[in-house]
Formats: C-alpha cells, sequence, structure tokens
C-alpha cells in the first residue's frame, strides 16, 4: 500500500527511485529532489546510512521509503520494483547512481575479480533494473531514465581498465536506451561526471577540480528538467573530453592519463 | 493482460502510473482479483474516466477500465426496462431507448459516462428534487464482490449491499449488470425557460420557488461578478411535453434530431473550440465574457429544445476541458442545505474573488436527501465551481479550498466525490460521520476481506 496521500491537482508531486542512495551524487540527489517535492524509493546496500536518510528526509512530512538491496542480487529485481511502484503510487523517474571503482593498483596490475565487479554494479546492475523500467516506462508513454556513468568511459585509459570498460558499456546502454524510447515520449538522460568529492574519488590516482556532490546533483536536477540528453558535471569536462577523445591514439597511447 | 499505462483524470489536471487492465467479462475480473490479492497489489475500478477527481486512479496498482464490458444486455419497451453491462454509455442508453419513447431516468451533464461509473458515484441531474439520484431508479443489479462471491441486489434483497455498492465509490465489487427503469416521453422536446436573476438570493430563491414547477432546473452562476451582482445568473428550467402536445413525436424522437450542433454560434468548428477559447482563460477576460452573457440572458426566454442539446451542454464543445490549459482545471461542488447555503457561498465567492481566483463557471442545483451510504444528497443547493489550475500560486488555491471545505462542513454541507478532487480524510469523516464509517468499514470487511479494491480517491478521503 502505497504511504504517501496520493497528490492532488492542487498539490501535485513526482515520484522517483534512486538506485545507490546511500552516500555520494545518490544521496544528494535524494535531498535535491525531497526538496522538489519528490516522493521517493531510496535503494543501497547500507541500511543504516539509508535509514538515517530517510529520517532526514521524512520531516516535517514523509517524503522517502528505504529498501535494502545489492544491484548485483539481480533475481530480486522485478519483485523489488512491483513493491516500490505499488509504495510510490507510481514512478515518473529512475536514477541508476550505483558505481564501483576499485583500480588494479598499478599501471602493470590486473585483477579480474575487482573488474569482475565492477561491471557488475557499474552495467548488469543498470542492465537489470533499466531492462524491467524502460518497458513500463515505454507502455506508460512517459518517464525519465538518469544513469550516471563517467568521463571515464570515453576513452581507454591506462589507469583502470575495467572501470573505464563498464562506464563505457554504460554509456553506450543508455544511449541505445534513448534511441528507443525517445520515440514513446521517454526522456533519458547520461550524466558523465569528472571529480566528484565522494567516497569513490578516494580511488582516484589524480584529482583535478574536484566539486562537491551536492553541486553535481544540481546540475543532474536541472538537467532532468530541461530534458538534456547528456552533460557534463562539472561542465568544463566536455571541453576537456573532447580535446582527449579526438586526440589520436599514437599521442594518447604515450600518455599516463 | 496488464499493461503499465499512465491515466489521467477528466480535467487532465492528476494523472498516474498504473497497470491497466481491460477485461471484457466476468470471468476475467475474478481472475484480476486472484492475481492481485496474490501479488498484494490494490484494484481501482475506471468506467469512461470522466470523473473531474482520482476516483478512477490508483497510482502503481491495477486499473480496471471496464469500457469493454459495454453490451446493452436486455431492452423492454413495454415496461421501459433496461439491462446492460456496467461499460454501457449513457449514449448508447438514450440512443437505444428514445426512439421508443424513453429517456434515463436521470443523466449526467455528458452522456459519454458509464453507467457503471454512474452507479459508483450515484450521480444526479438537473431533475434531482424530484427523481433523486440514477440509484433511485435502479430495479436490480448484479455484482462481482471483491471476495469472490457473485450478489444479485434489489431495494429489498440483499437491500444493504444495494445500498452501498451504489454510492460507494466502487469499493466493494464490480457490477456486472445492471436493470435500471427508465421514463416515458411523449416527445423529443423539452419545453425550456430561461429567466436572468440578479444576485445569489434571488438566484437560490428562484430556484427553491421553481423547482417544484419543472422536471428540470439549472442555474448558471457568474462567479466573476462581484458586489450588487455577486451570484447572478440565469436559471433554465425545463418539463417534459404532455402527451398530445407534440403533433410529431415520431419525428422529435427520431435520433437526427437530437444531433448536437456541429459549429458553436454557426461559424466555428466545435472541434477547434478548446484551442480558439484557450488564450480567453484569464481573469478579466472570462469576467467580461461572462458580463456579456449576463446580459445576452436578461431577457426572459421560452423555447422547445432537443432532450440532448438540454441535458448535455458540457458535450457541445469535444475536449472543453482543454480550454484550461496545460495544468487542467478543478471542480468544486459543495452540497448545503437550504438554510445556510446563501450565507456560505455568498462568503466563498467574496473570498475567491479577493484571492484572485475567480470561478470561470458556475452551475446551481436544487436537491433532496437520498439513502445511499455514501450520499451527498441535502435538502437545499449544489454550486459547482470550476477553478483553472494556477501554474502558480496552486498552494494558495488549495489552502483557499481548504477554507471552503471548512466552510462548508459546519454548516451542514457535503461533497460529491465524483468531482471534489483537494478534500481530505478529515473532511469526509466530519461530514459523513462516523456511522456512515463504521458502516462502510463492516461491510467491507464482508465483501472484500484483503481490501483489494482501493482507488487514489479511497486512500485520500478513507485514510489508509
Amino acid at each position: 500500500m502505497p504511504r504517501f496521500t496520493p497528490p492532488t491537482p492542487l498539490t501535485p508531486y513526482q515520484r522517483a527511485l534512486i538506485i545507490g542512495a546511500s552516500s555520494g551524487i545518490g544521496e544528494a540527489l535524494a535531498r535535491r529532489l525531497a526538496a522538489e517535492n519528490y516522493r521517493l524509493a531510496l535503494l543501497a546496500r547500507r541500511a543504516e546510512r539509508l535509514q538515517a536518510l530517510c529520517e532526514e528526509l521524512n520531516q516535517p512530512e514523509p517524503r522517502a521509503i528505504f529498501y535494502v538491496h545489492d544491484v548485483t542480487h539481480y533475481q530480486e529485481v522485478p519483485t523489488l520494483l512491483e513493491r516500490i511502484l505499488a509504495d510510490l503510487g507510481g514512478l515518473d523517474a529512475v536514477f541508476y547512481v550505483a558505481g564501483l571503482n576499485e583500480p588494479p593498483g598499478g599501471l602493470d596490475r590486473y585483477d579480474f575479480e575487482k573488474d569482475r565487479r565492477m561491471i557488475e554494479t557499474n552495467l548488469l546492475g543498470a542492465m537489470a533494473w533499466l531492462d524491467a523500467i524502460a518497458p513500463l516506462f515505454q507502455q506508460a508513454g512517459r518517464g525519465q531514465i538518469v544513469g550516471i556513468s563517467s568521463v571515464a568511459g570515453e576513452r581507454g585509459r591506462v589507469g583502470n581498465p575495467g572501470y573505464g570498460a563498464s562506464k563505457a558499456a554504460l554509456t553506450s546502454y543508455l544511449e541505445s536506451l534513448r534511441n528507443r524510447l525517445t520515440r514513446h515520449g521517454v526522456h533519458v538522460l547520461t550524466v558523465k561526471p569528472g571529480f566528484v568529492q565522494t567516497e569513490m574519488l578516494k580511488a582516484a590516482q589524480k584529482v583535478f577540480f574536484p566539486i562537491s556532490a551536492e553541486r553535481a546533483a544540481g546540475d543532474i536536477v536541472r538537467a532532468l528538467k530541461q530534458r538534456r540528453q547528456e552533460i557534463y558535471t562539472p561542465w568544463f569536462w566536455r571541453y576537456i573530453m573532447f580535446i582527449l577523445r579526438n586526440l589520436p591514439s599514437p599521442i594518447f597511447r604515450r600518455l599516463t592519463i | 493482460m496488464l499493461s503499465f499505462a499512465y491515466l489521467e483524470n477528466f480535467g487532465h489536471s492528476l494523472g498516474a502510473t498504473c497497470f491497466l487492465a481491460r477485461p471484457e467479462n466476468t470471468e476475467q475480473i475474478a481472475e484480476l482479483f486472484r492475481l492481485a490479492r496474490k501479488k498484494g497489489l490494490k484494484i481501482a475500478l475506471r468506467g469512461a474516466g470522466r470523473s473531474y477527481n482520482d476516483a478512477a486512479l490508483n497510482g502503481g496498482g491495477i486499473v480496471l477500465d471496464l469500457s469493454r464490458m459495454n453490451r446493452i444486455l436486455e431492452w423492454d419497451p413495454e415496461r421501459g426496462l433496461l439491462r446492460a453491462e456496467p461499460g454501457v454509455t449513457l449514449q448508447q442508453v438514450w440512443q437505444h431507448i428514445l426512439p421508443q419513447g424513453w429517456w434515463p431516468p436521470v443523466v449526467s451533464g455528458t452522456m459519454f459516462t458509464t453507467l457503471g461509473g454512474c452507479l459508483a458515484a450515484n450521480i444526479h441531474g438537473k431533475n434531482n428534487y424530484h427523481a433523486g439520484t440514477i440509484g433511485e431508479h435502479v430495479t436490480e443489479f448484479k455484482a462481482l464482490l471483491a471476495s469472490g462471491a457473485e450478489v444479485t441486489c434489489t431495494p429489498k434483497k440483499n437491500a444493504d449491499l444495494f445500498y452501498a455498492l451504489i454510492s460507494g465509490l466502487g469499493l466493494f465489487g464490480v457490477f456486472t449488470s445492471i436493470t435500471l427503469q427508465m421514463k416515458r416521453v411523449h416527445s423529443g422536446l423539452l419545453e425550456v425557460h430561461a429567466w436572468p436573476v440578479p444576485n445569489l438570493e434571488k438566484h437560490l430563491a428562484s430556484l427553491l420557488e421553481n423547482a417544484p414547477q419543472y422536471d428540470y432546473i439549472v442555474g448558471w452562476l457568474d462567479g466573476t461578478a462581484s458586489g450588487k451582482g455577486l451570484g447572478r445568473g440565469q436559471i433554465h428550467a425545463a418539463r417534459h411535453l404532455p402527451p398530445g402536445a407534440d403533433p410529431h413525436p415520431e419525428r422529435t424522437l427520431r435520433l437526427d434530431y437530437q444531433q448536437l450542433p456541429a459549429t458553436i454560434l454557426g461559424i466555428f468548428p466545435k472541434s477547434l473550440m478548446p484551442w480558439l477559447m484557450r488564450p480567453f482563460m484569464h481573469n478579466w477576460s472570462v469576467a467580461l465574457i461572462n458580463t456579456g452573457k449576463y446580459i445576452l440572458g436578461l431577457r426572459r426566454q421560452r423555447y422547445l429544445q432537443s432532450h440532448a442539446a438540454f441535458h448535455f451542454l458540457l458535450d457541445y464543445i469535444p475536449s472543453w476541458e482543454r480550454a484550461y490549459g496545460q495544468k487542467g482545471l478543478i471542480q468544486y461542488q459543495s452540497f448545503l442545505p437550504k438554510e445556510t447555503a446563501a450565507e456560505v457561498w455568498r462568503e466563498m465567492l467574496r473570498l475567491s474573488q479577493k484571492h484572485g481566483f475567480p470561478s470561470y463557471l458556475g452551475v446551481t442545483k436544487r436537491h433532496r436527501p437520498d439513502g445511499f451510504l455514501f450520499s451527498h444528497g441535502v435538502d437545499g443547493f449544489s454550486l459547482a465551481l470550476d477553478f483553472k489550475v494556477p501554474a502558480r500560486r496552486r498552494s494558495e488555491l488549495h489552502a483557499l479550498l481548504q477554507v471552503f471545505d471548512r466552510m462548508v462542513v459546519e454548516a451542514g454541507g457535503r461533497f460529491y466525490f465524483a468531482k471534489n478532487s483537494e478534500t481530505s480524510a478529515e473532511i469526509a469523516r466530519a461530514f459523513w460521520g462516523e456511522e456512515t464509517l463504521q458502516r462502510f468499514r463492516a461491510l467491507k470487511q464482508r465483501c472484500d476481506p484483503y481490501s483489494i479494491l482501493e482507488s487514489d480517491l479511497a486512500r485520500r478521503i478513507l485514510g489508509q
């Protein structure tokens, strides 16, 4: 049973699902969307952090429900999605924020276990959720899908092949969803963050102009309202990546970025 | 069987994503009840989707669209008894029976509502003072309860269910066949009288005084007029023609005689009207248009008009609700006893104008009480006010309507849940009273022990 009073024409709200909401960009997005009067379903592995966040968001009125879920438990998705739809009373937007960055620890090291975990969380988790939600949005002829990819997916860089590959695949997957769903009225937004101050940043070797998770969340919500297809946050990464994308391979393969 | 769909209310001011099913027979409905119970989902019922509120919405749950169950099962032109499935529309009904000299006993302002929806909301028409609600003309219905039981109800047999399922907002079960007693008519025409009323007191006094002398009576109220003219408007009252008064009944009863005009004022194609009207839906231009309408109505008029043209004013302009723009409209209809009505509505109209939310259309009717569970009937009047949902200042209008809600309830008034979209559970409890709610809970437990049937409306006005 939905736990929120249904909206009325004069007290409307939207409903969103955030997958990976216990910290970083997901947490900042939850705060931001709650401030915009969204009703939220928050998913993550860490129950205590989700519970604390929910308690904070549910003042003065209920706005968020949380569910403990590991995105690599793909078989849980259909039942959990059904429950979330019933609890929220529908769904207007979904944010796939869950992500893992585990560098192999050196330019000469390789670690399949870490690579597999990153692919599972960053890519397969997204596919499990968005493959379930996309047909619903397509039937309904509306809905917004937001995937947090990364600038790391734009070029095969030396630092973390597994992470780069997972984000490149996610970017491509989101583009396919967009190309499939735009004709049905569904909006798909790909977000490519640069360096954002979150737990994940600890894994980064070099940090260049990091921004806060709140600022990234602000950029994402604005892009959501404007129905943009792809954004970089912070914005200047668009130009940095334009250069890096077009750098000829003979040069790029000699660099260590 | 289920598709995910975004459904809206008629006013386009509300929407929700739901799992939509369109059953074609009773077995499929029973199957869906079992599915919902297995999955722990809620089911709401939907007819034509013509209600102004959240009655036929169920965000994240299942919505049963019954419009495919639209067969007229039996028609007895001798006795005027019609048996039909719940998805049959009033349009199907009157077009089926009028050529033989019958007319539905109660109709809404649009002919596109379904019988199931009409019964669930227990609709009234412009003849409420005489004929009561549509439920009073139902001789028998069959229903599939959410518990899986099939019941047959008449005013005598299973009377408690009869008086609860009708007006029950679809929270007990699904009507599977409905038998209605039609009204004999001797002509396809009505004799209509129209006259102006200069202010609210005269407006209500005129309804009160004239209702007994006419079969139908309805008032147009200019929601933008203030000061001395507050509540001014025009009354339209109509009578059926007695036998023999129409020299050619066989001609006027024919369907082609009952066509609504194809153009408005003779020149504007009606399908374009909502878009032609949209630029004029502002406070000052509506005030100007209403003043013009009032002045044109100052002359007393008598004329003959077809049934369809008199009753289905809302259908003159298809999709007229689109004229209210992106955010849609809400309709706020309150029912008040005749003793307190003038005072409350005077204050209501004054406050709405003061806060910059004049109603663009007001409609008044004369009512009497009825004996159904969720009754909206009072010995008094109703006033329906259309408000454009503002893009900004929405919360201000909401707060204002909360004030109106309290004024109405304190004055002994009621609300009608085919329309009202903002009222809270607290207000509903206040006017229905604890006894009605206890009756509801007891019957709900009996008919729907697993609480399968639930709509956004039910969650809003009945709490959880």
